[in-house]
């Protein structure tokens, strides 16, 4: 009998915890088959974050270190520094990256820290119950911005991608999402290159995922995949925004 | 032993790592302790370490993190201020029971206060510092010699215990030169570790590190245990030193550079007849209680003398539970207690209890 | 023996180098030294000052609050430190520099213009040697074969060359 689809070794066999339509459990399992794939589970340690997703150091079978709040690039430098020859990725939302942690990923980026990051936008604090995240577009109502996020009061959205883009030291970033099947092809390809490119020692790579939160948004998973296709990609465009083998 | 060199404070700290097998070092800058970082910035590229100057404490402290998960010997410096940025990751790093060096060249506070020597962060050393119910071993050496020594000791003891360990010094210790003679070879313990994650090699279950438990009874478990290891080393770990405490008048109990203040009082007594005995805690965490108890049989007072409040009085005035009188004398700001008005408060102590 | 020196000036005028070669060739002469520099922003330009204690015992502070001898190299140094030193002990000061002349009698105070010596010889780093040679040769709180011992091995190597004509300078400031 022809095994037509298994979980990939990477990911233990534990039932995960996220909520129905959470988009987590496909970005696990993404990373879990590249490091299959390219056969560097052995070699890797993840670095995992404060936020929904604060306990995949249970899901994944590498080695894991769980950081602070916003400091996973920090604790990624250290591991990375101390062994430099094993494969390092954080995994990391919005409100961990883009707000607490600002200052941490903003100067790994500039050192072209060689670690690979994968960045969950799903444009809320999840964990929390959904308050308003550094990323939350604007109008969107959540726990903390009750009337809808307004940039007078709240300043606009930060494109993390385009940002980090400016910097010397990144050497491939990307923004996928992962609404839909052809867009989670892209985003394995993505992460694939990503993890590649660190093995190759190229620097720093960092792959955006557009995601859903379904509880905190209000909607079905369905409207929740709808609502990124519709509302959250025309803020957040997608595409490569610096890719070190196309460059000179 | 090795040839007397004289080298000031902070480079014998960096130096002393160095010889401990310390091969990662994170830091950022901050006075009076930069010259650690320099020391460190100019020796870890000779001996194939690292050396990173982070974009802020927390970077650092984080990134220190990083290295003691992956197993590595490692340590970071900074001053009162910035010590106060690093206290998540220190707590952090209790809870995910790895072992480090923080060095603190404490400085005047609180806020920005100013860059002289003082002892004001001694609460925040010995009573945990960060959240959570937690003790640092905190080492407070008085000399550059004690510099070299305990830098070197602070690593044993981290690994020994898999915690944090600080070095508790000021700026005029970080920054004044002694002479100071290194060991031929260092008496460096340091335990396997499997419990790092350095990456499986499919060889093994993978290793966790974290300080989540968000199950009540494992937590309260699991600090439990904590709170058993540090009954173990308030029993083994206790370091003093006495000095003509027999029939002293009066015992000046003083730590790092004011326990060198201290000596220059005791001498000045001398000369008026007087005699003063010094009580110097050398580690602060665990407070050295046994001192205590080794002196008080004749032990007349106590006179705390510190350059902060009154911080370790505190700690003295819980030990000593009444039974003799515990007076003080502390400075602070940045200024040095002068021997001459210890000594009046001595005179004063005598005086009173003659009453 | 025990020595306590304060050497106090501008930042720039060689006051924590010329404190540490004290200690240093206390050290070489096998007695106890501690060395304490001024520290911070008041590095260049502003006042500068070093604590040095040569002692056949072990140095108690490094921080001292009086000295046996002081080596003055500005005016608001003397005017902060004059009180500083103990009854015998002695002032030595840069007589060019230093306009407001000590006014204590029960200390020896030797002026030497050493700044402008130092200059006639185009060569300004010497003006605290000709000090340092004074309080030497008073104290005798470090020998000779020392202090050009500490001059080997705390000046770099490119300045190697310097040494003779700085124990030439350290002997006329000596015989001042």
């Amino acid at each position: 009998m022809a095994v037509v689809a298994q979980r990939p070794h990477a990911l233990r066999d534990i039932p995960l915890h996220y909520c129905p339509g959470c988009t987590h459990g496909i970005s696990h399992r993404l990373v879990a088959e590249v490091l299959d794939e390219l056969g560097i589970e052995g070699e890797t340690i993840g670095i995992s974050p404060v936020g929904c997703s604060y306990n995949n150091y249970d899901y994944f079978n590498c080695d894991m270190v769980q950081a602070a709040h916003g400091r996973a690039p920090a604790v990624a430098t250290g591991v990375k520094r101390s062994l430099p020859d094993s494969v390092v990725f954080t995994y990391q939302g919005d409100g961990d990256l883009a707000a607490i942690g600002t200052a941490e990923i903003v100067h790994a980026a500039a050192r072209g820290e060689n670690i690979t990051v994968v960045f969950i936008n799903n444009t809320i604090y999840g964990m929390t119950s959904g308050q308003m995240a550094p990323t939350t577009l604007i109008s969107q109502v959540t726990t903390t911005s009750p009337y809808g996020r307004n940039a007078k009061d709240h300043g606009n959205p930060i494109r993390i991608c385009e940002m980090l883009a400016t910097l010397q030291g990144p050497a491939y970033i990307e923004r996928v999402s992962l609404h839909d099947i052809k867009h989670i092809r892209q985003a394995k390809k993505a992460l694939t290159k990503a993890f590649r490119l660190q093995r190759e020692k190229r620097g720093f790579t960092l792959v955006e995922m557009l995601s859903t939160c379904p509880t905190n948004w209000g909607l079905d998973p369905v409207e929740s995949m709808n609502r990124v296709k519709n509302e959250v990609i025309p803020y957040y465009p997608l595409g490569v925004f610096v890719d070190c083998e196309k460059e000179g | 032993m090795g040839e007397k060199l004289l080298m000031k404070g902070n480079e014998v700290i960096a130096e002393a790592a160095l010889r401990a097998g310390c091969r990662h070092y994170f830091g950022y800058p901050i006075t009076p302790q930069t010259e650690i970082a320099h020391y460190m910035a100019r020796r870890m590229p000779q001996v194939g370490g690292v050396f990173m100057q982070a974009e802020s404490e927390v970077a650092a402290i984080n990134m220190v993190y990083g290295a003691a998960a992956a197993g590595k010997r490692v340590m970071t410096s900074s001053s009162s201020p910035g010590i106060s940025l690093k206290q998540e990751g220190i707590s952090y790093a209790v809870g995910a029971r790895l072992p480090a060096v923080v060095v603190n060249i404490m400085r005047a506070g609180p806020g920005l206060g100013g860059i002289q020597p003082a002892q004001g962060d001694y609460f925040q050393a010995v009573k945990g510092g960060g959240h959570g119910d937690y003790k640092l071993i905190t080492l407070a050496p008085s000399s550059v010699q004690e510099l070299y020594e305990m830098t070197v000791e602070a690593f044993n003891l981290a690994d020994k215990y898999r915690g944090v360990v600080m070095i508790l010094g000021d700026g005029m210790l970080g920054q004044m030169m002694e002479v100071v003679q290194f060991r031929d070879e260092e008496p460096i313990s340091e335990p396997a570790k499997p419990w790092a994650a350095t990456g499986t090699g499919m060889k093994r279950e993978h290793n966790t590190i974290t300080s989540i438990h968000l199950d009540p009874s494992v937590l309260e478990h699991w600090n439990d245990e904590r709170q058993n290891q540090y009954r173990v080393i308030e029993e083994m770990e206790q370091r003093f030193e006495l000095y003509n405490t027999d029939g002293a008048d009066v015992i000046l109990v003083a730590y790092g550079s004011v326990a060198r203040i201290a000596r220059n009082v005791i001498k000045a007594a001398e000369r008026e007849g007087i005699r003063l005995g010094l009580l110097r805690p050398i580690t602060l965490w665990p407070f050295p209680t046994h001192a205590f108890e080794h002196v008080m049989p004749q032990a007349k007072a106590f006179l705390v003398l510190e350059m902060s409040a009154g911080q370790m009085l505190e700690d003295v005035r819980l030990t000593v539970e009444g039974r003799r009188p515990v007076f003080f004398h502390g400075r602070m700001g940045g200024m040095i207690p002068t021997v001459k008005d210890i000594m009046r408060e001595v005179h004063e102590i005598i005086g009173t209890r003659e009453e | 023996m025990h020595h306590e020196i304060i050497i106090a000036g501008f930042g720039g005028q060689g006051i924590l180098s010329a404190g540490r070669l004290l200690a240093y060739a206390g050290m070489v002469d096998g007695r106890e030294v501690s060395w304490l520099p001024s520290y911070g922003p008041e590095m260049r330009g502003g006042t500068a000052n070093s604590m040095i204690v040569i002692s056949d015992e072990p140095v108690a502070s490094p921080f001292i609050y009086s000295c046996t001898s002081l080596v003055v190299m500005n005016n608001p140094s003397m005017a902060k430190y004059e009180s500083y030193v103990e009854p015998g002990g002695i002032i030595v000061y840069d007589s060019s520099l230093i306009t407001v002349l000590p006014t204590r009698t029960d200390v020896t105070a030797f002026g030497i213009p050493a700044t402008m010596m130092a200059s006639e010889m185009d060569e300004l780093t010497y003006s605290n040697v000709f000090l340092l040679g004074k309080i030497i040769e008073r104290t005798g709180c470090v020998s000779l074969d020392s202090f050009e011992k500490a001059l080997y091995d705390v000046l770099p190597k490119r300045k190697h060359h310097m040494v003779p004509e700085e124990m030439r300078v350290l002997a006329r400031g000596m015989a001042y």
